[in-house]
């Protein structure tokens, strides 16, 4: 909209901002005890448009006081670098659809070093490209690690998750909160 | 001894077409230094770098340049250009080769979902009653199987709604399933919520495509139906 200055009566939002403005007014009741004894670790994307793109962290740093509010703040490990900074995953500006696969894959071995750095077993992408493209190279360059969707997660932490909404979840969180 | 190239008097043309339009993307600007390179995970592909690209820009070397394939490598991604002591708008430039190329030779994935974004409103190409009919299907089936969600209200074009979400065609196309969490949280917070379903997909590929009448399209028909038939003063991206 601002590119072609098309007028416009609302107002544009992240679902991200929401959720925690909504956590932090005590509409969403989430916590992150169903990981206490768990200790399950994740980590981030952080998708460029709304990280480096918009010129500000206010997003990305709603992001992570979501994600920390959910899995617990000890288990929570960030990306060197990170927000404003990160590394694009390599799905952005087409190229999951541009038909270069190996130069694709090439680039995301930057993502897929800075993400296996973390220890972490589960990556949060609350983007779709993102999703897309963590996932393919972490088959692609064999890592150990699961990538979800933010929504499900908070939906895990809410105990409200049902079973056929476990696609992306390993093992070790298939049964939690059933 | 070797003489000096003189930029001045070199033919570059494209970089003069791109300065035009873009007076503040600065390739004359370029000190060399790399920073733009050594940050930018496309670097070396193809052999191809971002600071190579400018200097083949600013050499006049178009014919290289235009027919390179490493603008689709190039993710947009801006690294570049926040890291750069000279502000130079390289993903602009890529941008703009890619807009060079004539549209029915750019790449026929990104092609393909941006024409089916014009013509369905998805870049799956779902037509909107199939996205209503599987959004009105899946939600049912939570109401029926999932104690506490009885309630639960999903709707298309609930005209007054407050918010209006936007969800990534991927979604109901092809895992269903993950819509229901965010639903769920939806519903904790007793929000007033509707999907549209005009441009209803929330990825745009016609701007990767670099097509920006298809683009400002799609951006123009969305911003109609949520201002003059859904009169909603809130549009919540779902990613």
């Amino acid at each position: 909209m601002r590119r072609f200055n098309i007028p416009h009566k609302f107002e544009l939002v992240t679902i991200l901002e929401l959720y925690a403005q909504w956590i932090r007014e005590g509409k969403l009741k989430v916590n992150s005890d169903w990981n206490k004894d768990l200790g399950v670790k994740f980590t981030v994307q952080d998708p460029c448009n709304i990280a480096r793109k918009v010129g500000t962290n206010k997003i990305v740093d709603d992001l992570r006081f979501v994600i920390k509010t959910v899995v617990g703040e000890e288990n929570f490990i960030d990306t060197v670098p990170n927000r404003g900074n990160n590394f694009c995953c390599g799905g952005g500006g087409g190229a999951l659809q541009a038909g270069f696969p190996d130069e694709r894959r090439a680039y995301g071995r930057i993502k897929f070093n800075q993400i296996k750095e973390t220890g972490a077993t589960y990556v949060i992408a609350p983007c779709h490209n993102c999703h897309g493209q963590i996932e393919d190279i972490g088959e692609h360059y064999g890592g150990n690690y699961h990538v979800v969707h933010l929504w499900t997660i908070i939906c895990l932490a809410m105990g409200k998750l049902s079973d056929t909404e476990r696609t992306y979840l390993g093992p070790d969180l298939a049964e939690v909160g059933l | 001894m070797a003489e000096a190239i003189k930029i001045d008097n070199l033919d570059a043309d494209f970089k003069d077409e791109v300065l035009s339009r873009i007076p503040d993307a600065n390739f004359d600007l370029c000190l060399t230094c790399g920073t733009c390179t050594g940050g930018c995970p496309a670097s070396e592909q193809m052999n191809m770098d971002p600071r190579k690209l400018i200097r083949m820009l600013n050499l006049g070397m178009d014919d290289e340049v235009l027919k390179h394939d490493w603008m689709w490598v190039c993710s947009m991604c801006q690294r570049c250009v926040t890291a750069c002591p000279m502000n130079i708008n390289i993903p602009a430039l890529v941008y703009a080769l890619r807009a060079n190329v004539p549209r029915e030779k750019r790449p026929r994935g990104i092609l393909g979902s941006c024409d089916q974004h014009i013509r369905t409103g998805s870049a799956m190409g779902a037509q909107k009653d199939d996205f209503e009919f599987t959004v009105l299907d899946v939600a049912e089936e939570i109401r029926e199987d999932y104690p506490g969600y009885e309630g639960l209200e999903v709707s298309v074009d609930r005209v007054g709604a407050h918010m209006v979400l936007n969800q990534n065609s991927r979604e109901p196309v092809t895992e269903p399933e993950e819509m229901g969490p965010l639903w769920k949280v939806l519903h904790e917070v007793e929000a007033d919520w509707t999907y549209p379903s005009v441009m209803w997909g929330g990825e745009n590929y016609c701007m990767f495509l670099a097509d920006n009448e298809g683009w400002r399209y799609i951006i123009e028909e969305f911003v109609h139906h949520i201002d003059n038939n859904l009169k909603s003063p809130l549009v919540v991206n779902t990613e």
